[in-house]
């Protein structure tokens, strides 16, 4: 396997007048989990559509797995597993008369096709679902067997379209546990998310995709230093008080993020501890009284909100994802 | 690679098939509904207006006709449920043939069709009804039946991935029915207006009633109209003309679904 399992360069991709792609660049090193985030219509979709050979590009140079996804589309289609945004089972089936056809599509044969239905059924705990069709199966349950059914071929590369849009927490946890031990077995991971905290804990890497381009790209911890690195978060315990608390921060007053209803200020500062020290004093000094003061690393909240420079948008997704 | 499009074009019928295993009580309306219908226009109804002579030789191949014309319906909703789970998409990702999607939806369809036949000739037979034409006559006549419904294939495919929702083939089911009975199935286009009497004399499904009418001794309907006089020609002609456009408007579509 080359080092590289994934390389995009100027990709281009227009639906009508609005561009979907619009010179996008990517590289993802082999047996790494790439996490790519962006709101609603950044173009996410349109890409993991592109490297999964169902969509043709307008322009640009698009390798999976080796191959270039336009002039060796069967090749790409041998190596690689597809969880798009929206289950794609046959819900009429069961779990392993699911697993079994895409095997057979996949020409493992009839006989390797049902081992292999089985050793996924194992795997993602569905063993127990006998006959029930997949339209009874909960949300999470959906999600394993979608996933078990990508990684029939045990593909070098994954494919995962917002993998836990529209689970509940329990479903989510149960997709990232499995996402994760799919690592384990070197296999190189493409995920979408909405999620900051999917991103965070998942991803080796993060590339933050707005417009069609990529407007950052890092580990996790290299994005949250490119917001001005560590802040300074106070409670109060009087939420009247804020104001007055914001005016004796050392920084300029545009930069502090006011929460009213959490009663919470939060302010990028450079030097830590003298930082503190001087909040500490200078609230002591007003009066004004602090359940607590912390510092703290940027979330990727607060990454994704500068890149992207939507912050009405972006509290609204945070609060979604909350 | 050609090699696996038998394989995977049969893995697809197998789908559907497994489909029906499913749906049983589906499968059985299915076959007896157009019995149903055969009933209700024969007996509940009353005879055909304009139809001279044995009303049930004429409504039979009506109804064979129009059995296969609404089959479009099945088609449609099934291609549409696919798209919107979003399981065609996992189907072009893979490594299979790619034609192999829409084999085994045409597979299905004609074995649904052919036994949809089968319960209608059944039925016919039992209410007393008889193919005067002999063996080679009905088997003709099956051949052009099922040519109808290959076509009304096509049609069902193409529209459904335009209409894209399974909302919007609500829509078109509507209008399927008003095409189904501006034909000869029921009753004779003499029997109609002028201009409705013509309309109906080149509804594709009126052509293969009436070439079925012909193979089948049907004596009840007396016509002198270019239309009914070349029945045959205009029942195989019909088909190929609407298998000509649609296949291949549906084959491209089915290869651009992103676009």
């Amino acid at each position: 396997m080359a080092d590289t399992a994934i390389t995009v360069e100027g990709a281009q991709k227009k639906y009508g007048d609005k561009k979907a792609l619009d010179g996008l660049d990517l590289t993802v090193a082999s047996g790494t989990v790439q996490g790519v985030l962006g709101p609603n219509g950044a173009g996410k979709t349109t890409l993991v559509r592109i490297l999964s050979t169902l969509l043709r590009p307008d322009a640009g140079r698009i390798r999976v797995a080796g191959h270039d996804v336009v002039a060796h589309a069967r090749e790409v289609r041998l190596r690689i597993g597809l969880l798009g945004q929206h289950a794609a089972l046959d819900e009429e089936l069961d779990g392993r008369q699911n697993l079994e056809m895409f095997g057979r599509l996949h020409h493992l044969g009839a006989r390797h096709a049902r081992v292999r239905a089985d050793e996924l059924l194992e795997r993602f705990g569905l063993t127990d679902t006998g006959r029930k069709p997949v339209q009874r199966y909960s949300g999470g349950m959906r999600r394993r067997l979608d996933l078990a059914t990508s990684l029939i071929t045990r593909p070098e590369v994954l494919f995962l379209d917002e993998p836990t849009t529209g689970l509940d927490p329990r479903g989510r946890a149960e997709v990232w546990t499995s996402v994760r031990s799919l690592v384990g077995g070197g296999t190189t991971v493409l995920l979408t998310t909405q999620y900051l905290e999917e991103a965070d804990r998942l991803a080796d890497r993060v590339a933050v995709v707005d417009g069609g381009r990529v407007v950052a790209d890092g580990t996790p911890d290299e994005l949250k230093r490119l917001t001005g690195g560590d802040r300074v978060d106070v409670v109060l315990r009087d939420a009247r008080q804020l104001g007055a608390a914001a005016a004796l921060l050392p920084v300029p007053r545009g930069d502090v993020a006011v929460d009213a209803d959490r009663r919470r200020l939060s302010a990028p500062v450079t030097d830590r501890m003298a930082a503190l020290a001087g909040v500490v004093r200078a609230l002591e000094d007003a009066g004004i009284e602090a359940e607590d003061i912390a510092l703290r690393r940027p979330t990727l909240d607060e990454v994704f909100l500068h890149l992207t420079g939507d912050d009405r948008a972006g509290h609204h997704r945070m609060e979604e994802a909350a | 690679m050609t090699s696996y499009a038998l394989v995977d074009s049969w893995t697809m019928t197998r789908r559907e098939l497994a489909h029906w295993a499913r749906q049983p009580v589906q499968v059985l309306v299915a076959l007896v509904f157009p019995v149903m219908m055969l009933l209700m226009f024969g007996y509940l109804l009353g005879g055909g207006r304009g139809v001279e002579g044995d009303y049930l030789s004429y409504l039979v191949p009506g109804m064979l006709a129009l059995t296969m014309a609404f089959g479009l319906e099945g088609t449609m909703i099934a291609v549409t449920r696919d798209l919107d789970k979003g399981v065609i998409d996992r189907f072009r990702s893979l490594p299979m043939a790619s034609g192999a999607v829409l084999v085994g939806r045409a597979s299905a369809d004609m074995l649904q069709s052919a036994l949809n036949l089968a319960v209608m000739l059944g039925a016919g037979y039992a209410l007393g009804w008889r193919a005067h034409g002999g063996p080679g006559a009905l088997l003709a006549a099956v051949g052009l039946l099922l040519l109808l419904r290959f076509a009304m294939l096509w049609v069902g495919i193409h529209l459904a991935m335009v209409a894209g929702k399974p909302e919007m083939v609500q829509a078109v089911q509507i209008l399927v029915w008003p095409v189904g009975f501006l034909s000869n199935a029921f009753a004779t286009p003499q029997s109609m207006p002028a201009w409705l009497g013509a309309v109906v004399e080149w509804n594709p499904l009126s052509a293969t009633a009436t070439a079925v009418r012909d193979l089948c001794g049907d004596a009840g309907a007396t016509s002198a109209s270019w239309a009914a006089d070349h029945a045959a020609l205009l029942a195989v002609a019909w088909p190929l003309a609407l298998t000509a456009v649609f296949f291949p408007l549906a084959a491209r579509r089915f290869a651009r679904l992103d676009t």
